[in-house]
């Protein structure tokens, strides 16, 4: 049996069909502005390519860097209220207190603070007010907003608040779609509450996106199941990843760096993925992404999800650049519509890929109109992008080793010979490595409930969560002899009696075949 | 020590203070995080704080001492906040019927480093470079006010609504920290308080000094460090003069909010050198003690610090899980904590722990 695996970046859509561990081929398509005909003819080519039948594909594994992309540009994000229910707590630091501005504004900013919350022990901070939350609705539907972020005080150790003031608002706001903080994030408001704000802003985009996925293969007579690979490397469903699309922030570096492992054959390397829109820069120790200990921004927010340590800048094949002020590159690319808008294939914006071509480090396009530029001037630019790829990669770095640097991804035309002094390894399939990561995208299995500790230990609860996550991860087709813990806690739920405490345990494995 | 009588703090200094009072807090104190953001919003608005050398202080001035008490875990979803911070500074004025000449923080260590500084910046009062613990503790008795028998009252504790409280008399300090944790677990597992007020001899003979810029000093290597490429938890120890003790992942954290503390342990799988051995750390707010391979071999009044390994920053009690890769450090505990008193307040023995101190450094020499 075959799969195959995908990646939908900024720029461009790539596909790899692997049988076990051998890659049959890899082929690039452009991503369009509808998703689906980009993801359609990738999956056309690389099945033309290597005459695999489609009923032989079983599965397709999707990693996408739609959604951070979104917010790490502010674009394509939609206009969305925050209410935290926490009154009179947490006031001094509102929701987005610690945002840039740039992306506060592009979800609008707006934000209201109610009556509501619980303290650790599941007691009242105040009721919910009714009349306050239905006042709240009606000045939301007056600014045209229908996106609504609800979080609530301890809202992982109770979320009833949260779902009840949903359910106030939406008598008023019956389209609207909501989304509750206590269904994506752990405890510590701020990030939990960023997090679940980022999703809102992204629904619309995330129903979109993942629409286009199934008509695009279904058009190409794909009946196979289809996965979303997550920031944690594993796979989720195409109806999950509609709902929580800030679940897949971080898969395309997770993808990137693990493919790059699995064609090089590296155990720590910093690997530097340069993409149609940005940089990813992560690193490998022994294998495996390294993963960020605390906090993690995503576009400058911070969020607690667990994620591989990446830095991620502005810069990739399709970054504009404004030719009088070459020393200004970015943040803005003309990402998917590089193939119209870039001088290279006749259009009218300057790009750093442009100046690669212009510069003769790469044979792409047109090289004359950016050579018109001068090569002084191209050389300045091309010396300001140097000095950002190394400054991201001196970032990462924790060492004096010299260890490689792993260059992938389509715009890794950009990155010298050497990066500072670390040699640069470019693996075969380079320009695919992320979709070859979603190709190997691991199994989950997952355990979040209430156990009662009053006849059995909490290692007898933990073990018995183990079991059956474990249990679960092999259903769903992953490897018994690979499954390993990827995350495990619990929170005791001092407000239920019986000694309650909630365990949430995650195992991954990789998949069978 | 300090050439400095006086100095207002830029806000780097500040951001370089919660990276060192983290360190310090050796998992307690709460994250500073929450006290640097109201701090960047009130340095936003203009405002600035003067610290000053306790040595400036006259005999008779009068200096509150702050802390925010409470279980850390709490601050994460309730969050730090300036205006309920200075309530009890202003309920204890009112009590004494006199103005504050300045203010300290009680523990420099995590977010109640921050905190002092947080209220001097809204209120205007200047901030003394000292606290009474050089680190963080979960009780009012672990203090070296406490170790050099100062009076214990009156307090002022207030929550986020209008519940005010005045402790007038308690008959010692550990009635203090029974009477006042009652109140702060009532109110949530987190109350503003207002300790019993000092004088500025009192701040001067037995306050821990200068800890304010050790807080700042230790923050700025360590990000000088990752900014260059040096090891950041190296840059600690040289720092602190510590000791790294274990490398591990993070396998195992039981924790629960309990009697207004967040109580528990949590369990380390070794890494690199350590590899097959396991770390226990026990913790009250604060790490208590740590064991390896089940034998105690660090405990308070050392300082027990847990710091991700690459970037060294600080990992509090309520925020370690999972997976994390954390170094445990241990650095000398101040001098006063090692007398016969102060192991009594804040020794092993003091946090239920049924066995004397054992310096960790003594076996070193």
């Amino acid at each position: 049996m075959y799969r195959i695996g995908i990646d939908v970046g900024g720029t461009n859509t790539d596909a790899v069909i692997m049988q076990g561990d051998k890659i049959l081929a890899g082929v690039k398509s452009a991503t369009t502005s509808d998703v689906m005909s980009g993801v359609v003819d990738s999956l056309k080519k690389v099945l033309a390519e290597t005459g695999v039948k489609n009923s032989t594909v079983s599965a397709v594994m999707i990693g996408t860097t739609h959604f951070t992309n979104a917010v790490v540009e502010r674009r394509s994000l939609s206009l969305t209220a925050a209410v935290r229910l926490c009154l009179p707590a947490a006031q001094c630091l509102p929701p987005m207190v610690d945002w840039p501005d740039d992306i506060k504004q592009a979800v609008g900013g707006h934000y209201w603070m109610a009556d509501g919350g619980n303290e650790f022990d599941g007691r009242e901070i105040s009721s919910l007010n009714d009349i306050q939350l239905t006042k709240i609705a009606d000045e939301i539907d007056a600014l045209g907003i229908d996106t609504v972020a609800l979080c609530s005080v301890f809202s992982p150790v109770n979320d009833s608040m949260e779902k009840e003031a949903m359910a106030i608002m939406k008598k008023r706001l019956p389209k609207a779609n909501f989304t509750l903080s206590s269904e994506i994030g752990r405890l510590g408001i701020l990030e939990r509450e960023n997090a679940a704000i980022m999703n809102a802003s992204l629904r619309k985009l995330s129903s979109h996106t993942v629409g286009a996925f199934g008509k695009a293969l279904k058009s190409v007579g794909l009946s196979c199941p289809y996965y979303v690979t997550q920031n944690d490397g594993t796979l989720m469903s195409a109806k999950f990843v509609q709902e929580y699309p800030v679940l897949t922030f971080a898969s395309g570096p997770t993808n990137s760096m693990r493919g790059a492992s699995f064609l090089t054959g590296e155990k720590n390397a910093i690997v530097i993925d340069v993409g149609g829109t940005s940089t990813d820069v992560g690193a490998l120790v022994n294998g495996f992404p390294r993963p960020a200990s605390t906090s993690v921004d995503v576009g400058g927010v911070r969020t607690n999800f667990r994620m591989p340590d990446v830095y991620s800048i502005a810069l990739g094949g399709g970054t504009i650049i404004n030719p009088e002020d070459p020393i200004s590159i970015g943040p803005r690319s003309v990402g998917y519509r590089i193939h119209e808008d870039g001088l290279l294939f006749g259009g009218d914006i300057l790009t750093a890929t442009d100046v690669a071509v212009g510069l003769g480090i790469a044979d792409i396009g047109d090289p004359e109109p950016a050579k018109k530029l001068g090569s002084e001037r191209l050389q300045i630019i091309k010396s300001k992008i140097d000095e950002m790829i190394v400054n991201a990669a001196e970032r990462m770095r924790v060492s004096s080793d010299r260890i490689p640097v792993l260059a992938v991804g389509g715009g890794s035309i950009l990155i010298p010979d050497t990066v500072g002094d670390l040699p640069v390894v470019k693996p075969n399939y380079f320009a695919v490595a992320n979709a070859v990561g979603a190709a190997i995208g691991q199994i989950s299995g997952e355990v979040d409930r209430i156990f009662s500790l009053t006849s059995i230990s909490r290692e007898e609860a933990l073990e018995t969560a183990r079991k059956e996550a474990t249990k679960k991860a092999i259903a769903a087709g992953a490897k018994p002899d690979s499954i390993e813990i990827l995350d495990q806690e619990d929170v005791p739920l001092a407000y239920l009696p019986g000694n309650a405490t909630r365990i949430r345990l995650k195992v991954v494995g990789d998949l069978n075949g | 020590m300090s050439e400095v009588k006086e100095q207002v703090l830029q806000i780097d200094d500040i951001e370089a203070m919660a990276v060192g009072t983290w360190i310090l807090g050796t998992g307690g104190g709460g994250s500073p995080y929450l006290n640097l953001l109201n701090i960047r919003e009130l340095y936003a608005a203009g405002r600035r704080v003067t610290l000053k050398d306790p040595m400036t202080l006259p005999d008779d001035a009068l200096v509150a001492v702050l802390s925010s008490q409470g279980a850390p875990l709490i601050g994460q979803e309730r969050l730090a906040d300036s205006a309920m911070a200075l309530k009890p500074l202003r309920i204890m004025e009112e009590y004494l019927g006199r103005k504050f000449d300045a203010l300290m923080p009680v523990e420099i260590g995590g977010g109640n480093g921050l905190h002092a500084i947080m209220v001097a910046a809204a209120t205007g009062l200047p901030a003394i470079d000292a606290d009474a613990m050089g680190r963080a503790y979960p009780e009012a008795q672990m203090t070296s006010f406490a170790v050099a028998n100062l009076q214990c009252y009156p307090l002022a504790i207030s929550d986020i609504r209008d519940n005010e409280v005045i402790i007038h008399k308690a008959h010692s300090w550990k009635w203090m920290e029974r009477a006042s944790r009652k109140v702060c677990t009532e109110f949530g597992s987190q109350a503003s308080t207002c300790k019993a007020p000092r004088s500025g001899k009192e701040v001067r003979d037995h306050g821990i000094l200068y800890t304010c810029n050790k807080a700042i000093s230790l923050g700025e290597a360590v990000l000088k460090a990752r900014k260059k490429h040096t090891n950041p938890v190296d840059a600690i120890l040289d720092e602190c003069q510590g000791s790294r003790i274990f490398t591990g992942k993070v396998t195992d954290v039981e924790r629960r909010t309990t009697g207004g503390f967040l109580r528990g342990r949590t369990v380390l799988e070794g890494l690199g050198t350590n590899t097959k051995e396991k770390f226990s750390l026990d913790f009250q707010n604060e790490f208590s003690v740590g064991s390896q391979n089940g034998e105690a071999i660090v405990m308070t009044p050392d300082l027990i610090c847990v710091v991700d390994s690459i970037s060294g920053e600080g990992i509090g009690t309520e925020s370690i899980r999972y997976g994390q890769r954390v170094d445990v450090l241990v650095l000398p505990a101040p001098e006063i904590f090692l007398s016969p008193r102060g192991l009594e307040l804040v020794g092993p023995r003091a946090f239920g722990f049924d066995f004397d101190y054992q310096s960790y450094f003594k076996d070193q020499k």
